[in-house]
């Protein structure tokens, strides 16, 4: 065992990149859910965009165009999952687990041209004077622009969820859409614009794995982080900053145990590889303890103006 | 293309793989071969290469044969569903190409036994209609082994490891020897992944090395990704995995260990148009031409190219057995005597690190 080879400075850095596609996938599902709508299909639209975005970086040689054109392939995908279960009424579990089957083959086809490329590099913004500081600029002040627009969504969701009258809109429209209805608010509209920042951020997520972190483009690359998204999402009881917490915990302590093992910390691997999964749980639900389901009350349930 | 089009090529393509399937063979028609994979052929790595074979098959033998295959079918319950739904679609061989199909693989045969299965890496063989065959991966192992040796200046070598199975651990064991042999102050970082396929866990794995000193990493998992963040580390040595991960040259990635399935398939969709299809456990390795060795790069100085193709020259020939005694287990027990090679029962048992690794294996 050799703890001493562990940089703490790098391993926060490196917690803040692995938990950006989290949070960023997470926090667009969150203001999906307050609105009402349970859209399982994270894991499709974030592939999507992981395609889309890979696509788009490579063509245009520039990353944040590949993010720009990742939110657009994330959202339209989302419309597609609006348009049926807001207008035509589907199911909306059965459709966003479709969204996820659809998209990882749609992601397959338009990427069969791109596997082995490599992707342009998307430059680490270092922030003057704070970057230089000790051990706070490498963790929280050298990295690229789309950690920041992560921590800065989730805030600004917060923020409009709890500050603002757009946000005590969709929150009312996610609790009863009868009675949002009723006061003359357009739920299906309203959903649907939930149902696309759900989607562009879900891409962006997607993206982030196929540009900067791994970075290339190949199939499966998002690997299942729709659905630790999703569930980050309900243990965060629906809010803002819980859900910050457990998306920057569950990528956290996945780089540590990587770092552990490399390390060669006398812990059995099988509990390193399932901490992440154990810390996160645990942490969110001790957060959340002793308070009421914090569930929207309309969460999942179809809307039709004429009931 | 327009979107509306876009999608509906999407549609129609998964589509025809759905209709695919069910489609039954004729008893005069082509012999149909399914192929059930573990990961996407888009990996670029193990599921490629099978895909290879597949296509070489193809090529070889025109429309006396039709392929099928699923790709990322998980190791488990579920495969056992994916290869009935492939027998039941009139399939009379099929290659089921990852170590954890094994029991699907053989609970399916027993149902089955006019179909014939190939199992890849595994050793059930609980039916006559069963066969297993792997490659002998630790023979290239001890290639890249022996450059990794050379190349560190950290005397640090990763290795990323997927799950604690014998065909792993030999080739942990096999490089780790073959770089002390070359370099006593060595010792090896082994990370295990608990995955064949996760790129962002297997660039997180990489970066973990690298920031603790890493130098030169060796993958036994199938994504590009460690490559990936090794290039962008810059001064780290890697090796292609599974396929020749050609777009990381001349470095990170200097040389490569291929599996090449195609003389196999062939040999065996042959030996069932023959009717003389029978059960077996085949092994083959570099003498046969399913493991090689990539090419290897300017990157490398000329001496260690040299030495590295000298000691291909001498397992290809027969002359030379990576596992020749004397060596000791982890815990200073005799594994081989003196001039004694390690049977392939020893091998394929193989659940111990060799004397001088650091760590254990997650039982």
């Amino acid at each position: 065992m050799d703890l001493s080879n562990i940089s703490i400075t790098l391993l926060l850095a490196s917690l803040m990149v692995a938990s950006t596609p989290i949070l960023l996938a997470a926090i667009g599902e969150l203001v999906v859910e307050r609105s009402g709508v349970l859209n399982l299909g994270v894991e499709g639209m974030m592939i999507t965009g992981a395609v889309v975005g890979f696509i788009a970086g490579y063509h245009a040689a520039s990353p944040l165009a590949g993010f720009v054109a990742a939110a657009a392939g994330g959202a339209a995908l989302a419309l597609l999952f609006g348009v049926l279960t807001q207008v035509l009424l589907s199911n909306q579990v059965a459709t966003g687990l479709a969204l996820t089957i659809f998209g990882a083959g749609l992601a397959s086809l338009l990427g069969s041209g791109y596997v082995g490329i490599r992707a342009p590099v998307l430059p680490r913004l270092d922030i003057p004077l704070l970057s230089d500081l000790p051990f706070f600029g490498p963790v929280l002040f050298r990295h690229d622009i789309v950690v920041y627009l992560a921590l800065a969504l989730a805030l600004g969701v917060w923020w409009m969820l709890r500050h603002s009258r757009a946000g005590l809109i969709l929150r009312a429209v996610g609790e009863s859409h009868d009675a949002a209805h009723a006061l003359g608010y357009r739920v299906v509209r309203i959903r649907l614009l939930a149902i696309l920042f759900g989607g562009a951020c879900a891409g962006m997520g997607g993206a982030y794995f196929s540009l900067v972190r791994v970075p290339q483009w190949t199939d499966g690359v998002t690997a299942g982080t729709g659905w630790i998204a999703l569930a980050i999402v309900v243990f965060a009881s629906w809010r803002p900053g819980r859900l910050v917490a457990g998306a920057y915990l569950f990528g956290g302590i996945g780089v540590l145990q990587l770092n552990l093992q490399a390390a060669r910390v006398p812990v059995p691997v099988e509990v390193l590889s399932m901490s992440p999964y154990l810390a996160t749980i645990a942490a969110l639900v001790i957060l959340s303890r002793g308070k009421a389901t914090a569930a929207p009350a309309a969460l999942g349930q179809p809307f039709h103006a004429s009931r | 293309m327009k979107r509306r089009t876009l999608l509906a090529t999407g549609a129609g393509a998964a589509f025809a793989a759905a209709a695919g399937l069910p489609a039954r063979a004729q008893d005069d028609g082509p012999l149909k071969i399914g192929f059930i994979y573990v990961g996407p052929i888009g990996d670029g790595g193990w599921t490629y290469q099978h895909d290879q074979g597949r296509l070489a098959v193809e090529e070889r033998f025109g429309d006396a044969v039709e392929t099928v295959y699923q790709e990322s079918v998980p190791e488990g319950a579920d495969a056992e569903r994916a290869i009935t739904q492939m027998v039941l679609g009139g399939a009379d061989l099929i290659f089921t190409t990852s170590f954890g199909f094994g029991e699907s693989t053989n609970a399916v045969a027993g149902q089955f036994p006019d179909v014939k299965f190939e199992h890849a890496t595994g050793y059930l063989r609980t039916h006559p209609n069963v066969s297993t065959y792997d490659a002998r991966f630790y023979e290239g192992r001890a290639v890249l082994g022996t450059m990794a040796g050379r190349l560190t200046t950290s005397n640090k070598i990763g290795y990323i490891a997927s799950f604690p199975i014998p065909e792993v651990i030999q080739g942990i064991n096999a490089s780790f020897l073959h770089a002390r042999r070359v370099n006593p102050d060595v010792e090896m970082v082994v990370i295990w992944a608990y995955t064949w396929f996760d790129p962002a866990k297997e660039a997180d794995a990489a970066k973990a090395m690298i920031e603790q000193g890493v130098d030169v990493i060796l993958q036994h998992t199938d994504s590009t990704a460690p490559q990936a963040a090794a290039a962008e580390a810059g001064g780290i040595y890697t090796f292609g995995q599974a396929s020749d991960m050609a777009s990381f040259k001349p470095a990170p990635r200097v040389a490569s260990i291929i599996d090449n399935w195609a003389p196999y398939y062939i040999e065996r969709v042959q030996a069932v148009m023959d009717g003389t299809w029978e059960q077996q456990a085949h092994w083959g390795g570099m003498a046969q031409g399913e493991v090689e060795i990539g090419e290897i790069t300017d990157a490398v100085p000329a001496e260690i190219k040299t030495e590295a193709e000298q000691l291909i020259a001498d397992i290809t020939s027969g002359e030379y057995h990576p596992f020749t005694g004397p060596l000791n287990r982890q815990d200073g027990s005799v594994f081989l005597e003196e001039g004694e090679v390690a049977t392939d029962e020893q091998l394929s048992t193989m659940d111990f690190y060799l004397e001088g690794m650091l760590g254990d294996i997650p039982s």
